[in-house]
């Protein structure tokens, strides 16, 4: 199922390109500091059939340098830039040889991920002047926006060049919450490392616990049963389910629809009292361990019921009503095309025609793939709005299904023996937002060496200023939600 | 009369002022409830000005004058509005210079000061909603002269007084096309110039969207309270010209009596609190237009109130004179 190519430095380029041709996707680069060589993983996944392959390069310690692949793939750009950032390893002829993780105070010289990197340093000098591309013009203005809002959110710069109100050019600066979560993995047990990847994106409870849990079972060669399986599906689709109402009521609300907001968030309210009940958390934490699952109750198919028809009446009234369906409709159109060379995952993707789906190509149980997934090509607001409201459908359709597979209590498979498995895995979970992608590898005492996850965020935030383009001011409010991009899942 | 009249005036500024916020608190309670929130109660505009005429003002380093006059402007252009629009009786000792043009050109007043102010604090907000706002008032302000000179036409002046008067000894004006069209444009154009759904919303924390809010952005302590006061005054001022021109029934005409001054002045309470509860209400139902589209919907509001004043030529005869 996970090949490994281990190949030189200079041959990555080309193998990446026949991958990529071939139909897959970049899903992470992880780099590894051995006790000899710095070692670079390309996981390339594509499905179904599931195929996961892993390039591994090595490099000189002493310096680290490795072609580009930004030219090949967007995604890959990002990730050398992070790993630029982070590490300090140098891609070679990078189109965009700017910082990308960087806080802007850490001090020069200074990768928080290298072994020597100790403990995080006092701000000092910053690496360079970084400054914000000026759109000049008649009439052009800028407008910067945050990193402290007016509302509750995540912290984030947004500085919009604009004339009248049309923007010509937004530059979203993010990275203002790197919380160091990768080093914070290292030396921690399997155990104690849940916690941590629960806290990833805290509403992605369990899409990365499950990435991790998928990836460590895999090192270790555990087994896991079907039923926890079956469960473990259940609570990704409750995750979805809570998710994708909140979001459905607060585009109502941006566009002054505060009523329908009121109801979205009322069922939202129901639906984590559910949760609490099954999980004994309200953001589903506890429900998926290593090795199983723990379930105290299951949802009751009334209750469901009940909550998929209020769900059906707030899309219906918001579709019905023609300002909100006038607000969503065209607004903030991402392309096809730009979806596909960005890379984006999840909603974003599906709402911009491209059925990508890892429950469908990477499913970790036959029960937990949807009968159907919801494919919009118009990229627009309404698009994504559809998009999400049909998930909820095949959402609750699949609860359902799963329900009679599963039962209450803990659920584990038999403690795997340590030194059995390969040391390393990977777990690829459809999230709520996208397909998260979590690599582990493991100590041989089996503590956590190195645990890389990759939020959707990570992908999809490029597409922003892409959709905004000739997008009014006003509407990147809306635009945004329609986007709901973690900055925590994002920044690690 | 004289003594009559100007107690009718202090009656009316006072009501203005003191029912302002609870116009205000009434009409977010009103909306709260229907969206099955507990809400804040009517009274929570009052402590919030109480709460932040407390703190210390606060003015953003590079302001001038325009700053910080605009909050004064605003509250006392409001409150002449409160002495000049005819809410309570018609027979006030300062009818004579209660005339459209200038309750218009002191709405005009206010909206440039703050519009000023948002200007001069040298932000992309306060510039972004400057720019909205003059957008909007642009198209506004004429609608309500306009508005309101198709009901000027049948009594004959601008004076308000006189056509208020005029109203409520003939009703069947209002009823006439003329005052149909009119009472739709003037509606329309009281919902932009008090920032209103669907053209502004009020209750909004996304800086990116707001008209009126982004222009007082910078302003906090008491003189936020300045402006959030001032604009409870407008929309209090508005709704009972909206209720004065269109439902005159009770207001004093001849301000002979005390006592049917303070019926007036009950029934004007009470309309308003009744047109703010209705606009709530709507409000519920009613989402924001998208920015581009708010000038079409107040273009169409401006042809309502030129058809109305073509309509009042045309069957003028038939209106009364």
């Amino acid at each position: 199922m996970r090949t490994v190519h281990d190949v030189h430095a200079a041959e990555l380029p080309q193998r990446a390109e026949a991958l990529l041709r071939d139909g897959h996707r970049l899903a992470l680069i992880a780099a590894h500091h051995d006790a000899d060589a710095v070692r670079l993983v390309h996981l390339f996944v594509s499905g179904p059939p599931d195929t996961r392959i892993e390039l591994h390069v090595r490099l000189d310690p002493t310096r680290p340098e490795v072609p580009s692949l930004a030219h090949l793939s967007f995604p890959a750009g990002r990730f050398e830039r992070e790993m630029r950032d982070l590490h300090g390893i140098v891609p070679l002829d990078h189109p965009q040889p700017r910082r990308l993780v960087r806080h802007f105070h850490w001090p020069r010289g200074w990768y928080p991920m290298h072994p020597d990197a100790g403990d995080p340093p006092a701000f000092g000098e910053q690496e360079g002047p970084y400054p914000f591309l000026a759109v000049t013009g008649d009439g052009v203005y800028e407008i910067p926006v945050g990193p402290v809002h007016a509302g509750l959110i995540e912290p984030g710069h947004f500085r919009f060049s604009v004339v009248g109100e049309t923007i010509l050019k937004l530059k979203a600066r993010l990275w203002f919450v790197h919380k160091g979560i990768e080093k914070l993995f290292q030396g921690r047990s399997v155990a104690a490392g849940l916690p941590l990847a629960e806290r990833i994106s805290g509403d992605t409870a369990v899409g990365h616990a499950l990435a991790y849990c998928l990836a460590v079972e895999e090192a270790t060669g555990a087994a896991v049963p079907e039923q926890a399986q079956c469960a473990r599906a259940l609570l990704l689709e409750l995750e979805r389910l809570h998710n994708h109402v909140a979001d459905l009521g607060m585009l109502c609300n941006d566009v002054g629809y505060g009523i329908l907001n009121a109801h979205a968030q009322r069922v939202r309210e129901q639906l984590l009292r559910l949760n609490s009940t099954v999980t004994g958390h309200r953001l589903l934490r506890g429900g998926v361990v290593p090795g199983g699952s723990a379930l105290r109750t299951l949802p009751g198919p009334a209750q469901l019921d009940a909550v998929g028809d209020d769900i059906r009446d707030i899309v219906r009234l918001a579709l019905g009503h023609s300002t909100v369906h006038d607000r969503f409709t065209g607004t903030a159109i991402l392309r096809t095309e730009a979806a596909r060379d960005i890379g984006c995952l999840g909603y974003v993707a599906r709402a911009s025609g491209l059925a990508q789906d890892a429950r469908i190509a990477h499913p970790f149980t036959p029960h937990g793939q949807p009968g159907h997934v919801p494919v919009h090509a118009g990229g627009d607001v309404l698009a994504r709005f559809l998009v999400r409201a049909e998930e909820i459908d095949a959402s609750l359709t699949l609860i359902r299904e799963l329900t009679d597979r599963v039962s209450t209590g803990a659920v584990l498979g038999p403690t795997a023996v340590p030194g059995e498995g390969p040391l390393s895995g990977v777990g690829l979970v459809e999230g709520w937002r996208g397909t998260i992608a979590t690599r582990v590898e493991l100590a041989a005492d089996g503590t956590l060496k190195r645990v890389k996850p990759v939020d959707p965020s990570f992908f999809n935030w490029p597409a922003l200023p892409v959709a905004l383009n000739d997008t009014i001011v006003p509407d990147f409010p809306l635009t945004n939600k329609s986007f709901n991009l973690s900055y925590a899942g994002n920044d690690l | 009369m004289n003594t009559v009249g100007y107690a009718a005036i202090v009656l009316q500024v006072g009501a203005v002022v003191a029912g302002a916020p609870l116009l205000t608190g009434l009409m977010r309670q009103t909306r709260a409830r229907l969206e099955g929130r507990a809400g804040a109660g009517v009274l929570q505009p009052w402590r919030d000005v109480r709460k932040l005429l407390r703190k210390e003002p606060i003015t953003p380093v590079g302001t001038g004058p325009a700053f910080r006059w605009a909050p004064p402007v605003l509250v006392a252009t409001s409150l002449v509005l409160a002495v000049l629009v005819p809410l309570v009786s018609t027979e006030s000792p300062v009818r004579g210079r209660a005339d459209l043009i200038v309750v218009v050109a002191l709405l005009a007043l206010g909206t440039v000061a703050l519009a000023l102010a948002g200007l001069d604090t040298g932000t992309a907000f306060g510039g972004m909603g400057a720019s909205r706002e003059m957008t909007i008032a642009a198209l506004v302000e004429p609608t309500i002269l306009m508005a309101v000179f198709a009901l000027s036409i049948p009594a004959g002046s601008t004076n308000l007084p006189v056509i208020v008067a005029g109203a409520a000894d003939e009703p069947a004006r209002l009823t006439s096309p003329a005052g149909l069209l009119a009472i739709a444009a003037l509606s329309v154009a009281v919902l932009a110039e008090t920032g209103r759904l669907p053209v502004d919303n009020p209750s909004t924390h996304l800086e990116l969207t707001m008209v009126h809010e982004a222009m007082v952005l910078e302003y906090a302590g008491p003189d936020l309270a300045l402006v959030e006061f001032g604009a409870q005054l407008r929309l209090t001022v508005l709704l009972g010209l909206l209720a004065s021109l269109f439902a005159p029934w009770g207001i004093a005409t001849s301000a002979s009596s005390l006592a049917a001054v303070l019926l007036a002045l009950v029934l004007v309470v009470l309309k308003v609190a009744v047109l703010g509860t209705v606009l709530a209400a709507a409000e519920v139902f009613w989402a924001k237009l998208r920015l581009f589209r708010v000038p079409e919907l107040l273009a169409g509001s401006f042809l309502l109130a030129l058809l109305a004043v073509t309509a009042s030529y045309f069957m003028g005869g038939e209106g009364g004179q």
